[in-house]
């Protein structure tokens, strides 16, 4: 009530009752002494309170603005609600201590370890120099650029990581010959596969696998022994002996012939991946599976592969390589010492080797040949008799003649020999295994000739005078026109051998059996009789 | 994808499949897309990728009426520079293709014949007067139909339906925040909803019908058919469809860029269930 100041006219303070201003004055009082009064107004509007420190100008300015902004409808009912809202979103903003934290995204860590890829090592700089003609690291960008021709490839920026990731692989590991094999793409993440030839000498971590093997045998041979002993009541163990396990080649031949490393991007660290067995191989042309992105995930299908996604990688890796590694005829030959009998695995580049020109290489497939050794039914590149691998076994529970009757006598696989040419290769229901094209038909003298296969979508190959390559982009699957199949589970195993001797028979009814015992009775009295007529006689 | 953000766009999906577009194709795009929508008057020019034939390769584009949601009209080209319109896929189209297994021949007017593949279904069509076979531009047809309803996908918000009818982009479109990226509910299939009625009322009434009126990918049969990546931590999101190996949507998280585009062979992965 009292404190509000003078508004009215009639109000004492107003003014109007100092001298000169009488409400009932006509004239309009002195301007100088109205301006006073608005400044007197707005003073006391800009006062400010002691509790709350907010002055009465600025809430009503702010509130003011507020429905001009907003513009609600029925302002004039809400609007003591409109001066709290406004009151209280001050208040707030004021006891605000806290603060947005600066999110860390995962986008800066992932560009903290590609930085790391650009940093050059100063320390050796003297080493490096004499070692560059050497270096066994790929010009990843010039096939690049090729590939890039025919519209395959990564952008130039992963190209690029992709190089410096490879020098650092170079760098940490001791290898010979380096190649940017290709990306296969997965679920949650992706595979960048480099394929090495390690220096000789550096493959000393197989033989630490095969001992813990060995002495496992051990132990399973000592606890047979103690429970034999122990309990002879054990029903009758089973007398099913596994096939035995067909070897791996070795490092170095056949599918082994490269080591494969692999990263998730560039920027992580490479891991190496592990030899693949003849098991593993044959499985992983039964089963098709997404690759998740992670090397220790489990495979599960069926048949059940042996290992998990390393190994499964480690496979697909080999047959595609198998597949579809191509060159210009001629590129690689065999050394004429090699008894070609052998299968030779070796070849080495031809020196007085001429390119034939672009046009030839697209038009006929007989200008590419294989330099990668196919890999047979059985998992391997060399055939290797099981039966031998029988003889080799030091558990010998059982003879071995047996054994080598019941074995069917297998036949020695054969396949195509190392450097057939790519018009021997079949198609696949009337689609041709390779699809070749030059990469531009307005700039003929410029073109790269492309190859794909077909039958492993995502292997390309590039060829210009004496450059060429290949390089696979894709998920790691087989092209198949028909859905996949899964194979069946076996039929259930027989127990025994049914014969005679364990074939259920009918019961004999009554009648049947008096009648065998009539005439066991009839045999038994004739015997008699005879015996007592040998008797009487004697 | 959009036609003028075409370049960048092919650096961000790149990364996956490694079929991609040579210099020379991108040039002619660059060149014939515009001209494309001088001359057919559309809106927008999206590329929508390219399906690989034995022999040759179709490349696809897409023109879009101002009204978005409207059925796309769709041309091919042989070589980037020569257009030519495709008739709209109807259902008996679309059926018959259905049939036919294996990669495309890469030749327009090459054509299947029934009485090998499906006897039955050829006897029908003898009957009913037409001849036994199709060509394989009305197979190209029916399987770039397929491909955009089962796969074709945008980010949620970048489209707005209006109160009348018609389908806009949306300008307040900012992108997804990288959580919402990595969720499969933030990104719909750019068709006629489908499983939209099936929603319950709760469901419904936290739903936004300006923004709200497409399938999101969360419910997609069989589960697992996308995979997210988050490439270069985060500075890209890729989903990539197992169903239709080939296809890429890519959107960078906090901007407005987002496409997808397909390069295949145009068969579907009918293997899928066995692979997951």
């Amino acid at each position: 009530e009292r404190g509000h100041g003078p508004y009215q006219p009639h109000e004492p303070g107003y003014g109007l009752d100092q001298p000169e201003y009488s409400p009932y004055d006509d004239q309009i009082p002195d301007p100088k002494a109205r301006m006073l009064a608005i400044q007197n107004a707005k003073a006391y509007l800009l006062k400010t309170s002691t509790t709350s420190g907010l002055n009465l100008y600025d809430h009503l300015a702010n509130v003011l603005t507020k429905i001009l902004d907003e513009q609600p409808t029925n302002t004039v009912d809400i609007i003591e609600n409109i001066s709290k809202d406004v009151k209280w979103a001050r208040f707030q903003k004021k006891m605000d201590t806290l603060r947005d934290e600066y999110e860390i995204l995962p986008t800066f860590e992932a560009a903290e370890k590609c930085k790391a890829l650009f940093i050059k090592e100063t320390g050796e700089e003297g080493v490096i120099e004499e070692e560059i003609g050497q270096s066994p690291l790929p010009n990843v960008m010039e096939t690049a650029f090729y590939f890039e021709q025919a519209g395959i490839g990564l952008s130039k920026d992963e190209s690029y990581y992709i190089f410096l990731a490879l020098k650092n692989l170079t760098s940490v590991q001791p290898i010979q010959t380096c190649r940017f094999w290709g990306k296969i793409l997965g679920l949650e993440m992706n595979y960048i596969i480099a394929e090495v030839q390690l220096r000789e000498g550096e493959e000393e971590e197989e033989a630490g696998e095969e001992v813990p093997e060995e002495e496992g045998k051990g132990m399973d041979e000592v606890e047979e022994l103690e429970r034999e002993e122990k309990e002879k009541d054990e029903p009758p163990k089973s007398t099913y002996k596994p096939p035995p396990d067909i070897p791996k080649e070795a490092n170095g031949t056949g599918a082994n012939k490269y080591v494969y490393f692999v990263c998730n991007e560039p920027g992580k660290p490479w891991v190496k991946l592990p030899p693949v067995t003849p098991a593993q191989i044959v499985c992983a042309r039964k089963i098709k599976k997404f690759f998740t992105g992670r090397l220790d995930a489990p495979v599960v299908s069926f048949p059940p592969f042996p290992g998990n996604e390393a190994n499964y990688l480690r496979a697909q890796i080999a047959r595609i390589s198998a597949g579809t590694h191509v060159s210009p005829t001629g590129f690689y030959q065999f050394p004429e010492e090699e008894d070609e009998e052998e299968g030779g695995d070796t070849y080495e580049e031809n020196p007085e080797f001429e390119p034939p020109s672009v046009a030839e290489m697209v038009d006929s497939l007989s200008t590419w040949a294989h330099h990668v050794k196919s890999i047979l039914k059985q998992g391997r590149c060399v055939w290797i008799n099981p039966q031998k691998l029988e003889g080799k076994n030091e558990d010998e529970e059982e003879e071995e003649e047996e054994e080598e009757e019941e074995m069917d006598e297998q036949q020695e696989e054969t396949g195509p020999p190392l450097l057939t040419l790519l018009s021997e290769d079949e198609g696949i229901k009337g689609i041709p295994a390779w699809t070749a094209q030059h990469s531009t038909d307005l700039i003929p003298q410029h073109s790269v000739a492309i190859i794909q296969s077909n039958r492993w979508p995502g292997a390309y190959a590039f060829a210009s005078g004496r450059k060429f390559d290949n390089i696979y982009f894709g998920w790691g699957h087989k092209y198949s026109p028909e859905n996949y199949t899964p194979v069946l589970p076996p039929p259930v195993q027989e127990e025994y051998p049914s014969g005679p001797a364990i074939t259920e028979a009918k019961d004999p009814t009554l009648e049947e059996e008096l009648a065998f015992k009539a005439a066991q009775e009839a045999l038994a009295a004739d015997e008699e009789e005879e015996e007592e007529e040998q008797e009487e006689d004697d | 994808m959009e036609a003028r953000s075409l370049p960048a766009a092919l650096a961000l999906v790149a990364g996956g499949g490694g079929v991609g577009l040579s210099p020379e194709k991108r040039a002619a795009l660059g060149l014939s897309l515009p001209l494309l929508q001088r001359d057919y008057r559309f809106e927008r020019v999206w590329f929508w990728g390219c399906v690989q034939g034995v022999r040759g390769a179709y490349y696809i584009a897409e023109g879009l009426r101002p009204d978005r949601a409207a059925p796309r009209i769709r041309l091919y080209s042989l070589n980037c520079l020569d257009w030519s319109l495709l008739t709209p896929a109807t259902k008996e189209m679309v059926a018959q293709a259905e049939q036919l297994k294996g990669r495309f021949q890469g030749d327009p007017s090459f054509e299947y014949n029934f009485a090998e593949i499906n006897p039955q279904a050829a006897e029908k069509l003898f009957e009913s007067g037409k001849e036994p076979v199709i060509k394989e531009e009305s197979r190209l047809i029916a399987t770039i139909e397929q491909i955009d309803r089962a796969v074709g996908i945008v980010p949620r918000g970048a489209f707005v339906k209006t109160p009348l009818g018609p389908v806009h982009e949306n300008r307040h479109f900012e992108g997804l925040s990288l959580v919402e990226a990595k969720k499969l509910s933030s990104y719909f299939h750019f068709t006629e909803p489908v499983n939209l009625k099936n929603k319950t009322l709760l469901e419904k009434a936290n739903l936004d019908p300006s923004t709200d009126f497409l399938d999101s990918l969360e419910h997609d049969i069989p589960q697992g058919s996308w995979s997210v990546q988050l490439e270069k931590g985060g500075a890209v999101v890729v989903l990539r469809s197992l169903l239709w190996l080939g296809l890429t949507f890519y959107h960078v998280p906090m901007t407005k860029q987002y496409g997808y585009i397909y390069f295949g062979t145009g068969e579907k992965n009918m293997d899928l269930p066995f692979m997951l």
